[in-house]
């Protein structure tokens, strides 16, 4: 089995009010420095081996996992053995 | 006129749409479920607003794989009036029925109240009895109703004259205050607003009886009774 992980932020240059919220919550909170705050999604699943490829998981991610209109997707894949 | 409006799994305006074309326009109305793969015998195709599926990763990414959706792809490409209302509208961006995405409100707050509008465009066939630029009040309800879209497709929605309503007081932080969109033939259109909810005077405002007596006129233009 592989195990995917995927991660989905909006596209640098749009504006994300929620984390511009948990930006100022931070700062507010006395906590300096902190800037350019995303936040994001992140969703994992296992396939199997045979049916995974980069192919595959870059087209779930195109037409449902991200909206590429203004979101953005990265993701990792490890191999795990099942119990 | 035969009015389709579609169900999906958590729709909830989907009663207040049938209501509004069955007794105060007085049109034949039925309700499709999303189930269903075919929209033979309808002449208009009206996505009700809600929370279909949830709104389980974005605000109508689910619902728009439901099987009913291929059927709505083509009966908008035979250029027959295909109207989404907030849900409704989220479900035809996501479809790529209409360009653009939403996100989560500016100020991150579900927003219920009624918002003063501009018609920004009355030749299309779901805006004929309004007058131009006039500015009417609709009820808007939701929290991811924010338009985004990049600069190049603003422009050709401006060059297109595809925005059809606009915020006079943007309460949502919507790109170029859009309030409402339609494609570029002009027979799909998406709107956060919701007009079924405003259709009866007796019940505080009648602005939004006029979109659906629109779609009528323009409807019976196109088949003239002959006798």
């Amino acid at each position: 089995m592989v195990k995917v992980k995927v991660y989905v932020t909006l596209k640098e240059g749009v504006l994300d009010p929620q984390g511009k919220a948990v930006e100022q919550a931070l700062l507010a909170k006395d906590f300096k420095g902190v800037s350019d705050m995303r936040i994001g999604k992140y969703m994992e699943f296992y396939m199997d081996r045979d049916d995974h490829s980069d192919r595959n998981i870059q087209s779930m991610c195109k037409q449902l996992l991200a909206n590429p209109v203004i979101e953005d997707y990265r993701y990792e894949t490890e191999e795990v053995v099942h119990q | 006129m035969n009015f389709a409006v579609i169900v999906f799994p958590g729709s909830n305006c989907d009663t207040d749409l049938f209501h509004a074309i069955k007794d105060v326009l007085g049109e034949k109305v039925e309700y499709v479920s999303h189930q269903e793969h075919d929209l033979e015998g309808f002449d208009a195709v009206l996505l009700p607003g809600g929370f279909s599926y949830g709104d389980y990763l974005r605000s109508g990414s689910i619902a728009s794989f439901a099987n009913i959706m291929p059927a709505i792809k083509d009966f908008a490409e035979l250029g027959k009036p295909v109207l989404g209302i907030c849900n409704g509208f989220q479900i035809l961006l996501e479809s790529g029925l209409l360009p653009g995405a939403m996100k989560r409100n500016a100020g991150l707050k579900f927003i219920c109240e009624s918002t003063p509008l501009t018609v920004e465009h009355n030749e299309t066939m779901f805006t004929n009895e309004y007058e131009m630029d006039e500015r009417i009040n609709l009820p808007i309800a939701h929290a991811d109703g924010n338009y985004e879209c990049d600069d190049d497709t603003l422009a050709r929605l401006e060059a297109n004259h595809q925005i059809v309503f606009k915020y006079d007081d943007n309460p949502n932080g919507s790109k170029a205050n859009i309030a409402g969109i339609v494609n570029e033939r002009g027979n799909v259109l998406g709107m956060m607003p919701h007009p079924e909810r405003a259709v009866e005077a007796l019940l505080g405002n009648d602005d939004g009886l006029r979109l659906f007596q629109s779609i009528l006129v323009n409807w019976r233009e196109h088949h003239a009774v002959t006798s």
